[in-house]
């Protein structure tokens, strides 16, 4: 509903009881992102651990959520256990709608039920319901379990977690409704260490309408814009696979661990061309997007002898392409699917897990670790060691993939091969493309390629000018924090512009948020930064591992002397952003 | 008459932009639920969505049962026409129907659909039209 306080549901499940708190701030935190963080800092306590059960796993959505198309997003703040601090990841699916139709502005979960169980909440209920039974299950066996037990079939959203997050790995992922997930920085574990198997978001609840044309008018504007002109299509075509071959061809697209940037002899087969010829099953939407750029591909599998075949359906997309594909070694995007299917099943961070897998195949090659630590022969391009394997990463089998679940560079260093562990604040994402996004990455406040647009900037020629550079980071992350408190899908910033978001507020009746934008991205940029460095942050010691200065790109070899200008200038710059207010 | 169909529900992606534009623009609500048609889907999501709409029966058992005359049948092919100044919320219609088509929100208000056709545009994948009965769903669009 239209409202300006943030209407919260605050659930503790060592009580078992929740309540509803309504809380003012609309116009500086907007929702979603400035949202998550404001409710951090009321409910989060920084000098406690992220497994601490006092610490809150919050999940927020923004004022247009649910009234716009593409306001599909769900922010979820919380205490990472990769880095200990203040992280945000972001998911669709029906999550947001979900939530809109429940009611809420947020989801806050604090305190740790005495049973694993699952939490069922929406307008009209709030349930905890123990199910030890499901402790122990993988991702696909949870869900199917779980459409039986929760109420609202169609107009709900699933949140769940595999073996991973109940075994405390650091890039445990939260699966959401099948084919997406609050996917990196460990978000999953935080729901295990709350003994929370599963989360149902009833959307039962519907709204008036806002009064007069404004609202409608606006509506169609943006529907139009999204559904008649080619500024989507890259998403809904292709998808987000369509990159592969385009970042193959410039020389920066991660291969087998980094040691190449292109493979003209196997690029061919995991090209988002491949997938959709070959492996495209269908498409699918997160609730209220019309673009629908999930693509779902086809797994069939010889499972017996005698023609004995079964077949799954897998969501592919640039990132697990990369990262389970390019960055292990892969030609072959059948090959690829059964890979994602596996890290799926385990509830692990597609992107940290096959980073990680990479980083031990090459120490491994190296001779750092042997087949004692890896249990099963890793080499790139061979997917049935790998299958093993993320099986183990899931389980945390022994000391080795305890270590890398708790992040590569956590095995690095007990291994060594700090030097070719690709991490650029957490495992990197699939990226190669220059000095810009590795500073971009390691220093940014996701240390994701959506905080700015590095990795494009890298594409095309640019003077290296630091400051400059810096400045555009910041710049960029300010108008970020604005779309994602609203919550917008990143995919469409090119439809939601400022004076569209004004738009959209005042038809809605926000005016307040409307009128103060701009200033409501640098503040909610800013306390996501103080909340980070008062959870542990240090900027200036990020690294930039070594194997990124030996990468070579289209432009040639890193320029190594400019990339430390610059992440000495980022870093910098990250210290001033957080800085405590009246600490000038 | 012209009546609503969700035809080529095999291309659906669950956007639910119909639910939301019925909702919206037939009932003045922001809702994906009290709406003519509903997406859910089909036995978890990995077999694909399906959609419950009226189906248009004629005669229409919810008009037979509805005590007030608030759902009557439509002039000619099935379903019925709503006059929401009538319904007393008895709930009586959403037995009646045979295929669950019949939704009521928190106040035991029902949603049903009206064969308008004003939520066809909004299908991103063509799944939905508005045809005479015997007719629809024989075009079979090629894909260039
Ligand atoms: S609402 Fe149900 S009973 Fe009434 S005409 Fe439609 S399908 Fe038949
Ligand atoms: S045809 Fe009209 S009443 Fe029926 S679902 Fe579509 S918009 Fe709603
Ligand atoms: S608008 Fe079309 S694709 Fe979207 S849910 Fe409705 S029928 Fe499916």
């Amino acid at each position: 509903m239209i409202r300006n306080d943030f209407r919260i549901l605050l659930v503790d499940l060592t009580i078992r009881k929740a309540h509803i708190v309504d809380l003012p701030g609309r116009e500086t935190y907007i929702g979603g992102s400035g949202l998550a963080a404001m409710l951090f800092e009321k409910y989060g306590d920084p000098g406690a651990g992220w497994s601490d059960p006092k610490q809150p796993l919050i999940f927020a959505i923004g004022p247009l959520t649910g009234y716009f198309p593409l306001m599909s997003k769900t922010v979820c703040g919380f205490l990472s256990p990769y880095h200990g601090q203040y992280a945000e990841s972001h998911a669709g699916g029906r999550s947001a709608l979900a939530l809109r139709f429940a009611d809420m502005d947020a989801l806050v979960i604090t305190g740790k039920a005495s049973v694993p169980c699952v939490l069922s909440v929406g307008s009209r209920h709030m349930d905890i319901k123990d199910a030890p039974f499901l402790w122990g299950k993988d991702v696909f066996t949870t869900g199917k379990m779980l459409r039986h037990m929760l109420p609202g079939s169609g107009h709900r959203s699933i949140l769940r977690i595999g073996p991973a997050g109940e075994n405390g790995s650091a890039y445990a992922c939260i699966n959401v409704d099948t084919y997406r997930h609050f996917g990196r920085l460990g978000s999953g574990s935080v729901m295990g260490a709350k003994n929370l198997k599963a989360i149902a978001i009833v959307g039962d609840a519907s709204f008036p309408l806002p009064e007069g044309k404004a609202y409608a008018k606006c509506f169609h504007e943006i529907y139009d814009q999204v559904t008649e002109t080619t500024m989507m299509s890259k998403y809904h075509d292709l998808g987000t696979a369509g990159n592969v071959a385009a970042l193959d061809a410039l020389k920066s697209l991660p291969w087998r661990n980094l040691q190449a940037t292109s493979d003209p002899g196997r690029i061919e087969g995991i090209s988002g061309e491949r997938f959709a010829k070959d492996m495209l099953l269908r498409n699918a939407a997160c609730s209220g997007c019309p673009v629908g750029c999930i693509h779902i591909g086809y797994l069939r599998e010889k499972f017996m002898a005698d023609n004995r075949y079964l077949y799954r359906q897998v969501a592919y997309d640039y990132e697990p392409i990369f990262s389970l594909g390019s960055m292990l070694g892969f030609g072959d995007g059948f090959k690829v699917l059964g890979l994602m299917d596996a890290v799926e099943r385990e509830g692990l961070d597609c992107m940290s897990g096959g980073v990680a897998l990479a980083w031990a195949t090459e120490a491994l090659e190296k001779g750092l670790i042997t087949e004692a630590e890896t249990l099963t022969p890793l080499a790139f391009g061979e997917p049935e060691g790998y299958k093993a394997a993320i099986r183990h990463l899931g389980a945390a089998t022994n000391e080795f993939y305890r270590l890398l679940a708790q992040g590569t560079l956590v095995a690095a260093k007990r291994y060594k091969g700090e030097d070719f562990a690709c991490v650029l604040g957490q495992e990197m994402a699939g990226y190669a493309t220059g000095e810009t996004f590795f500073v971009s990455e390691a220093l940014s406040f996701r240390h994701s390629h959506l905080d700015s647009s590095a990795y494009s900037a890298d594409q095309k020629a640019q003077d290296k000018d630091a400051a400059k550079i810096v400045a555009g980071f910041v710049k960029d992350e300010a108008s970020r924090c604005v779309l994602t408190s609203m919550v917008g899908c990143l995919f469409a910033r090119g439809v939601f512009t400022e004076e569209r978001m004004k738009d959209a507020l005042n038809s809605l009746g926000y005016q307040g948020v409307a009128a103060n934008l701009s200033q409501a991205g640098e503040a909610i940029q800013k306390l996501r930064w103080r909340l980070r460095m008062r959870t542990g942050l240090n900027p200036m010691a990020a690294k930039i591992p070594k194997r990124y200065a030996e990468v070579v790109t289209w432009k040639g070899p890193i320029d190594t002397v400019y990339m430390e200008q610059l992440r000495q200038a980022y870093a910098a710059r990250l210290l001033e952003l957080g800085r405590e207010e009246g600490l000038e | 008459m012209k009546t609503f169909f969700a035809s080529r529900m095999e291309r659906c992606i669950g956007c639910q932009s119909c639910s939301l534009a019925c909702a919206r623009l037939v009932h003045k609500r922001l809702s994906w639920h009290t709406a003519g048609i509903r997406i859910g889907s089909s036995g978890g999501i990995s077999t694909g969505f399906e959609a419950r709409v009226c189906l248009a029966c004629d005669p229409p058992p919810c008009a037979a049962a509805c005590p007030t005359g608030s759902l009557s049948p439509r002039k000619e092919d099935g379903g019925v026409k709503q006059d929401r100044k009538l319904c007393i919320r008895c709930g009586k219609c959403v037995a009646a129907c045979p295929v669950n088509a019949i939704v009521v929100d928190e106040l035991n208000n029902p949603y049903m659909c009206l064969h308008c056709g004003r939520c066809v545009p909004y299908c991103p994948h063509d799944c939905l039209e508005l045809a005479v009965k015997g007719q629809a769903n024989f075009v079979q669009e090629v894909a260039e």
